[in-house]
């Protein structure tokens, strides 16, 4: 068995319209030292899994189901004591926004020691002493100093840091980060990600990265999983997903991706619609009322769900299109209009 | 730091001086736009059976016909440093603070206010201290259990609170305690607190309770509704990500956030009734400087009661001014200011 293992998890939220779906049926592996990056437009359930796997939904009202195995424990029927232990130890979490993420009225030190002290019996003494090694390790000038200062008085690019060195502070097997870049300047988020892929080496820590920005994945992970409307729609290692893309979503996602190499008269190519309500999801394929390719699975697009199938050597793909059809879709029409400079 | 400080003290100091000076423009100027004659204004002074020579001598020498701003300046050095009275007779000196001299006793007003302080004092920290912790921890209790049985119990609770006037739930519950099941004393008695600390809070039992309950309900749903949004901010997510025990997320970080707008309230709620629980003070007859102001109104004795006034701004401009302090304790981000 896998370090991490996700077998059908689904998170769902009763509402007073209906039962929403956030996550529904997914499932992947993850080893130590490696790296997934978990793709896909707001509301495709990436940050609800995330905080599905650190057990942050237990005592809300959402309904788990499925397994969550790490390292050899499942989470998803474990009391929500025994997750409470493992949060922050075991596993810990990057947040998004790090300004908000972080208490404005303690002092970053004091944010991280608190965090390395409720697993580890050490004085405050000590503990300081290795919130400031932390705080050294991320590349933040003076720490001896910085430790002393509130979230306010650093930078954006600094507070990230510093959130990465509270979730590393107590040497965690499993990393999560749920868009650790989006709200920093594009010259920090380089900086971040080198960071990141470092110290993953360093820890050996098992990565997982979400984001919907493919260009953050690119650069760090080994697996790629693209989430929509609470599915896996395709998985495969970083090569499959860029250089052999079967999923039409996939190719969207690619193709509005912005890139300098690209000639600036030509348009991104968007993906047309929004996505799905997640209460009353779209019958057969959830995509279906956004995809170009519809027309050509005879039908089958509206009516049935399609099941995620292998295409070859792990590469996942859920989509009712031939194989033959989809890959020749990439080669003569995608491709192409993608590379076209 | 330091400068926050001090430019707030200085701001103090002219806040009160801005009070003395609208208290003295009510007592001194208003009657005389409404027509009043400095003989009119010293015949307040000298009593019923004065002549109306001797009137004219006593506006003289209380210095009503002196210019306005001369008679100010009297005024507030008799606030600062005393005033000597002259009565003809004699002269009578009236030491610092000198809010002047009751018309009724002929006794200065400050000796008098001093004596029924500790009463005020008493009822509104006892009670403020009930209520702190009654109202913060239903209100932080129904928030963490919003929709439940206790939650909506407890709002229907707090809104009848706050909408139950003190002379209502005082006479209630003096006919409920203290005449019908005769477990509380009827008001009307105080012991200091260094005769007998136990008489003294048995004695101020039930208007604290009284007190405190109108206070506890607005703090209980402004506690609730700061809670509900606190718990939900990202950092809440962090602290329990971090593996953080519910407890310490909740008091440590969700409780941590919320208390800034509390603390302001109960800095101006605190300061306005140290300046007189006047309901309270007259529903139970205690004597302290509501009751003594209420009185004072009732007989017309205007230093008495502009004594109480500038008391009771004294009160309020103090609180704010440790409010302003604790804040930049409380919240790390003020301090720029």
């Amino acid at each position: 068995m896998s370090f991490l293992e996700l077998k059908d998890l689904r998170v769902h939220f009763p509402t007073d319209d209906g039962l929403v779906k956030s996550v529904d049926g997914l499932s992947f592996a993850l080893e130590r030292g490696k790296t997934l990056g978990i793709v896909g437009e707001s509301g495709s359930g990436k940050s609800v899994t995330s905080l599905g796997i650190l057990g942050l939904h237990k005592g809300g009202r959402a309904k788990l189901g499925g397994e969550i195995w790490l390292d050899g424990e499942e989470l998803v029927g474990a009391s929500a004591e025994h997750v409470r232990t493992l949060r922050g130890k075991k596993m810990a979490m990057i947040f998004q926004d790090p300004l908000s993420a972080m208490h404005p009225f303690y002092t970053v030190g004091s944010q991280i020691i608190e965090a390395y002290r409720i697993h580890n019996d050490v004085s405050k003494k000590v503990a300081r002493k290795h919130a400031i090694d932390m705080l050294g390790r991320v590349g933040i000038p003076q720490p001896d100093r910085r430790v002393d200062s509130y979230p306010h008085e650093f930078s954006g690019g600094m507070r990230q840091r510093a959130m990465i060195a509270m979730a590393l502070s107590c040497d965690p097997e499993l990393l999560i980060a749920d868009e650790p870049t989006t709200a920093l300047d594009v010259t920090v988020q380089a900086q971040i990600l080198d960071l990141m892929r470092d110290l993953q080496r360093d820890f050996n820590a098992a990565l997982i990265i979400i984001t919907h920005d493919l260009g953050v994945v690119a650069e760090l992970a080994d697996d790629i999983l693209v989430m929509y409307g609470g599915k896996c729609i395709e998985y495969g290692t970083a090569e499959d997903i860029f250089e052999r893309p079967e999923h039409p979503y996939t190719w969207g996602l690619l193709g509005s991706m912005p890139r300098l190499d690209r000639d600036r008269t030509e348009r991104l190519l968007p993906i047309k619609g929004s996505p799905p309500s997640l209460i009353n999801v779209p019958a057969g394929c959830a995509f279906h009322p956004r995809c170009t390719f519809e027309d050509r699975t005879g039908g089958k697009a509206s009516t049935e769900v399609p099941q995620l199938v292998e295409t070859e050597g792990g590469h996942l793909v859920r989509c009712h299109l031939p194989r033959d059809t989809r890959r020749s879709i990439w080669e003569t029409e995608i491709k192409p209009s993608l590379e076209a400079s | 730091m330091v400068t926050y400080i001090i430019r707030r003290l200085i701001w103090s100091v002219v806040m009160l001086s801005i009070v003395s000076i609208i208290t003295f423009a009510i007592f001194f100027l208003v009657p005389r736009l409404a027509g009043a004659t400095s003989e009119d204004l010293a015949a307040r002074y000298v009593g019923r059976t004065a002549s109306a020579e001797q009137v004219k001598v006593a506006a003289e020498k209380l210095g009503f016909n002196d210019p306005l701003v001369v008679q100010y300046g009297r005024f507030a050095k008799g606030i600062v440093v005393g005033a000597d009275y002259d009565y003809g007779p004699g002269v009578e000196r009236c030491p610092a603070p000198c809010f002047g001299y009751s018309f009724l006793t002929r006794l200065p007003v400050w000796p008098d206010l001093l004596d029924r302080l500790p009463v005020t004092i008493s009822l509104a920290l006892g009670a403020a201290v009930i209520w702190v912790i009654a109202g913060v921890a239903t209100g932080v209790l129904s928030a963490l259990k919003r929709g439940s049985f206790f939650d909506r119990a407890a709002m229907s609770i707090a809104l009848a609170g706050v909408s139950m006037p003190i002379f209502f739930t005082g006479m209630v519950s003096l006919v409920l305690f203290s005449y019908g099941l005769k477990i509380t004393v009827a008001g009307g008695t105080y012991t200091p607190f260094l005769t007998n600390p136990a008489t003294w809070a048995y004695d101020l039992l039930l208007p604290w309770i009284t007190l405190a309950f109108l206070y506890a309900a607005g703090y209980a749903r402004l506690t609730r509704a700061g809670m509900l949004e606190t718990m939900n901010e990202d950092y809440i997510r962090t602290a329990r990500a971090k593996g953080l025990r519910e407890r310490t997320v909740v008091v440590k970080h969700g409780l941590r956030g919320a208390l800034t707008p509390i603390l302001t309230i109960f800095g101006l709620d605190l300061g306005l009734l140290l300046g007189g629980a006047v309901l309270t003070e007259s529903t139970y007859s205690l004597p302290g400087i509501g009751k003594y102001a209420i009185d004072a109104i009732g007989r017309q004795d205007l230093p008495q009661v502009m004594g109480v006034t500038l008391v009771a701004a004294f009160f309020v401009v103090v609180a704010n001014l440790v409010v302003d302090l604790l804040y930049a304790v409380v919240d790390p981000r003020v301090r720029l200011v």
